[in-house]
C-alpha cells in the first residue's frame, strides 16, 4: 500500500489544525506454528504523532540557521546562577525560574571538546544515520552539561577539539540538524546540506 | 553543584517492619509464543503460593493492594495491561497500580509494595512484574527501547539504546579501565560468569558454557562492547508477596525482613552536573581526594563514569538496614549487569569497592560463588541466577526476579527451586550433567540492585533474614 496525503499540522487560534492521513490500514496476517495451529495475528499499523517543542522551539529553528542556543540561569538568588545549560532547559533545575535563552555558536566554534564518545554498527528501527554511528558528547568551556550530538567526519578521540556543522539546507527541524566535525575540517567536506 | 539538603539526606524511617513472604517466577525466554502475559504472570504466581504451601485462593485472601511493573506498553501493545493482569489473577476489587521506571521497573515494583506494607495501608501486598519483549523484531525492540532515551535530543540519532550507554561505558574503558587488555579480560569474565551460573538455572534464557576469548571475540556492539557482554531481551514474570509481621508468620514461618530504598539521576547523561561524591558508611571523606590524580579524567562526579542514582539508593537502604560495609554485612548480590562495564560501575556505586576500583571484586574470585584463586566460597556472590546477561531481562520482572533469587539462599532452598528436574522439564529445558547447586551456605544477608536506562532510577532492596538483624546506626 502507498503511503499518500501524508497528515499535515498548522496551529490556527491555539488548535492544531490537521490535515491528510495520519493513519494507514493494512490487512493482518494469521501466525501459526509448525502444525498449521493458529498461534495469534500480526498488528500493523502506520500513525503519524503530532509533537510539540514548546519552549524548547527556538532550539530547533535556530539549528536551521546555523546558530546554536543554551540557556541561562540569571536569578542571583539561586545556586545555579549563572550557570548555563545544553542541553537547553527552559526552566533552571534548581529555582525552577524560567532561563535566559544565550547563543553560544561562536563558543562552540572556538572549539568544543570530546568527553567521550562510542562507535557502533547496530541502529534500532527509524535509523537514518549512516552505520557505524559515531557519538561525540562535547564539552563546553563555561558550560555545566555535556552535549550528545553526532559527529559526521573523521574518527572521535576523548579530548579532541570539535565543532558543530548544521544543516541549514532542507533541515529536519529535529537535532538531526546538529552534527559535529573535528576542528579544521574543510566545508568541502561536510555532508550534503551542512554548513559550519 | 548539586546540594542535598538534611531532610533530602534523612535515612527513611517506616511505620512498621516489613517481610517477604514468598515469591515465584515464570520461565524466562526470548519469545514464548505459546502463552499469553497473563500466563506467565499465574505460573509465577502458583509457584509463590506452592513454595509456602499455599493454595492461590487462599494467598489472594490476604493480599490488600497490588502493585503492577511493566514498563514497556508499547512492548506489550496494550495500555492498562494492569488492568488486563489484576482481572485475570482473580484480585479484583482491590486497589491496584502500575509502576513504570524502565530497567528498575521490578525493583521500583518491590518499592511501592514495601511502602503500602510499612505505611500500615496494607497488611499484604503483591509485587507482580513482567515484559513481553517477543512480539516486534529486534530493530523495532530498539526502537522502543531508545523511546525511553529523550525523545527529541536523543532518540532520533540511531534510535539504539546501547549507544546511549556506551559513551558511558568508553569513558570507564579509558579513565578507570586505561584501555588495559587485563580490564577488557575482567570484563569478560563477568560474562563468563554470568553465562555460566545461567546454566544452573532452569529458567534462564542463555545459559553459556563459553571462555573469556569467546566473550572477546563475539560480534563488537560497541567498542568495547561485545554481544556477549550485553544483557538479554526477554518475556516472562515474577512476583514477590510482602506483609507485615503479623500476617508473615501467618503465612509462613519463615518470612525475611525487608528494606527498599530507591534514588534518581537525569534521563539524559548530558543533564549531569558536577557535584561532591555523597559517601557511604565504608567510606572517608578524605578519601577520593587524589582520584583524578590516580586515574586522569575521573575527577568529574559522577560525570560519565558512574551512577549518582545506585548511590542514594544503596545510601538510604544501608542506612535503613543498617549496613555498614557490604563486603561484611551481607552474604550475596544480585546487580543489573545490564553490560559487563556497567556491572563494575556498580560495584563501586554501592560501596562493594571503592570508585576506580571496581575491577578488584572480579579479579579477587570474590564476586563468584567458589572462588577460583582459593577454591574456598566467594566472600560476596554476585548474580548466581546469571543476572540479565545469562538468565534474563524481562524488564518489569527483571528487580523482582533479583529479590526471589536472593530470598532462596537465606531460605536455603535455592537448590530445591534450581535443581528440581520436573522444572527443567516443564520449562522444555535439559538440566545439564554437571548441574552444581549454588546455594550460598549460610547466607543471611542479600541486597538486589534493579536499575534504569543510564541510571535514571536506581532501587536497593536489601532482604534480612530476622534472626540475623542488623541495628540501624542513626
Amino acid at each position: 500500500m502507498s503511503i499518500e496525503n501524508r497528515g499535515t499540522v498548522k496551529v490556527e487560534n491555539g488548535r492544531y489544525r490537521v490535515k491528510g492521513n495520519f493513519h494507514y490500514i493494512y490487512p493482518n496476517d494469521p501466525i501459526r506454528n509448525s502444525k498449521g495451529e493458529l498461534l495469534g495475528v500480526t498488528n500493523p499499523r502506520d500513525v503519524t504523532h503530532i509533537h510539540t517543542y514548546g519552549g524548547e522551539a527556538p532550539f530547533f529553528e535556530n539549528l536551521s540557521k546555523g546558530k546554536l542556543l543554551a540557556t541561562k540561569c540569571t536569578n542571583s538568588k539561586c545556586d545555579a546562577h549563572n550557570s548555563i545549560f545544553i542541553p537547553y532547559r527552559i526552566h533552571c533545575p534548581d529555582c525552577l525560574q524560567r532561563c535566559k535563552q544565550v547563543d553560544i555558536t561562536a563558543l562552540a566554534q572556538r572549539g568544543a571538546s570530546v568527553h567521550t564518545f562510542m562507535i557502533t554498527e547496530r541502529t534500532g528501527a527509524f535509523n537514518t544515520l549512516e552505520t557505524p554511528i559515531r557519538f561525540v558528547n562535547v564539552e563546553f568551556e563555561g558550560i555545566a552539561t555535556i552535549l550528545m550530538g553526532y559527529l559526521s567526519v573523521g574518527e572521535p578521540k576523548i579530548g579532541m577539539k570539535v565543532v558543530p556543522i548544521f544543516q541549514t539546507k532542507n533541515p529536519t527541524f529535529t537535532i538531526m540538524d546538529l552534527s559535529w566535525v573535528p576542528k579544521g575540517t574543510s566545508e568541502s567536506d561536510l555532508p550534503e546540506g551542512f554548513s559550519f | 553543584m548539586i546540594k542535598f539538603s538534611k531532610q533530602q539526606l534523612k535515612i527513611p524511617q517506616m511505620s512498621k517492619p516489613v517481610y517477604l513472604v514468598t515469591g515465584g517466577m515464570s520461565k524466562f525466554d526470548r519469545a514464548i509464543p505459546e502463552k499469553r502475559t497473563e500466563e506467565l504472570v499465574i505460573d509465577a504466581f502458583l509457584e509463590a503460593a506452592e513454595f509456602i504451601k499455599k493454595s492461590p485462593e487462599e494467598l489472594k485472601s490476604y493480599i490488600h493492594s497490588c502493585y503492577y511493573g511493566h514498563f514497556a506498553d508499547h512492548f506489550g501493545d496494550q495500555l492498562l495491561g494492569e488492568a488486563v493482569i489484576h482481572d485475570r489473577l482473580g484480585l479484583d476489587p482491590l486497589g491496584n497500580v502500575g509502576v513504570k521506571t524502565g530497567g528498575a521497573t521490578g525493583g521500583s515494583t518491590i518499592w511501592e509494595a514495601y511502602k503500602a506494607v510499612a505505611s500500615g495501608y496494607s497488611d499484604a501486598a503483591l509485587a507482580m512484574g513482567w515484559e513481553r519483549m517477543d512480539e516486534v523484531p529486534t530493530d523495532e525492540g530498539n526502537h522502543y527501547i531508545a523511546s525511553a532515551a529523550d525523545k527529541d535530543w536523543e532518540t532520533p540519532m540511531g534510535h539504539i539504546y546501547t549507544g546511549y550507554y556506551a559513551v558511558m561505558a568508553q569513558k570507564y574503558w579509558q579513565v578507570f579501565g586505561k584501555e588495559e587488555d587485563s580490564f577488557r579480560r575482567t570484563l569478560a569474565e563477568i560474562a563468563v560468569k554470568n553465562k555460566g551460573y545461567a546454566r544452573m538455572n532452569p529458567h534462564a534464557q542463555s545459559p553459556m558454557k563459553i571462555t573469556v576469548e569467546d566473550v572477546l571475540n563475539s560480534p563488537v556492539v560497541a567498542h568495547p562492547l561485545r554481544a556477549l557482554d550485553c544483557c538479554l531481551m526477554s518475556v516472562g514474570a515474577s512476583c514477590v508477596i510482602l506483609a507485615d509481621e503479623e500476617t508473615a508468620y501467618k503465612l509462613t514461618d519463615n518470612p525475611l525482613l525487608i528494606y527498599s530504598a530507591a534514588g534518581s539521576h537525569t534521563l539524559r547523561v548530558a543533564d549531569r552536573r558536577n557535584m561532591d561524591i555523597p559517601l557511604l558508611p565504608n567510606e572517608t571523606p578524605d578519601q577520593y581526594k587524589d582520584l583524578g590524580k590516580r586515574f586522569p579524567g575521573g575527577d568529574r562526579y559522577p560525570g560519565f563514569t558512574g551512577f549518582l542514582a545506585a548511590r542514594m539508593a544503596a545510601y538510604y537502604a544501608y542506612g535503613m538496614a543498617g549496613i555498614v560495609d557490604p563486603n561484611e554485612d551481607l552474604d550475596l548480590v544480585e546487580l543489573h549487569d545490564a553490560f559487563t562495564i556497567s556491572d563494575i560501575q556498580t560495584y563501586e556505586d554501592i560501596g562493594i569497592r571503592p570508585y576506580g576500583e571496581g575491577r578488584t571484586y572480579v579479579e579477587s574470585g570474590e564476586c563468584y560463588h567458589t572462588n577460583p584463586l582459593t577454591g574456598k566460597p566467594g566472600k560476596l556472590p554476585a548474580n548466581l541466577s546469571g543476572g540479565l546477561i545469562g538468565n534474563m531481562h524481562a524488564v518489569g520482572a527483571t528487580g523482582i526476579m533479583q529479590v526471589v533469587e536472593v530470598a532462596q539462599h537465606i531460605w536455603g532452598r535455592w537448590g530445591e527451586m534450581h535443581g528440581d528436574e520436573a522444572k527443567w522439564k516443564l520449562f522444555n529445558r535439559t538440566k545439564p550433567d554437571d548441574w552444581t547447586n549454588l546455594q550460598v551456605k549460610g547466607a543471611k544477608r542479600g541486597l538486589a540492585i534493579s536499575h534504569a536506562g543510564v541510571g535514571s532510577h536506581v532501587t536497593a532492596t536489601i532482604l534480612m533474614h530476622p534472626d540475623h538483624k542488623l541495628e540501624r546506626k542513626a
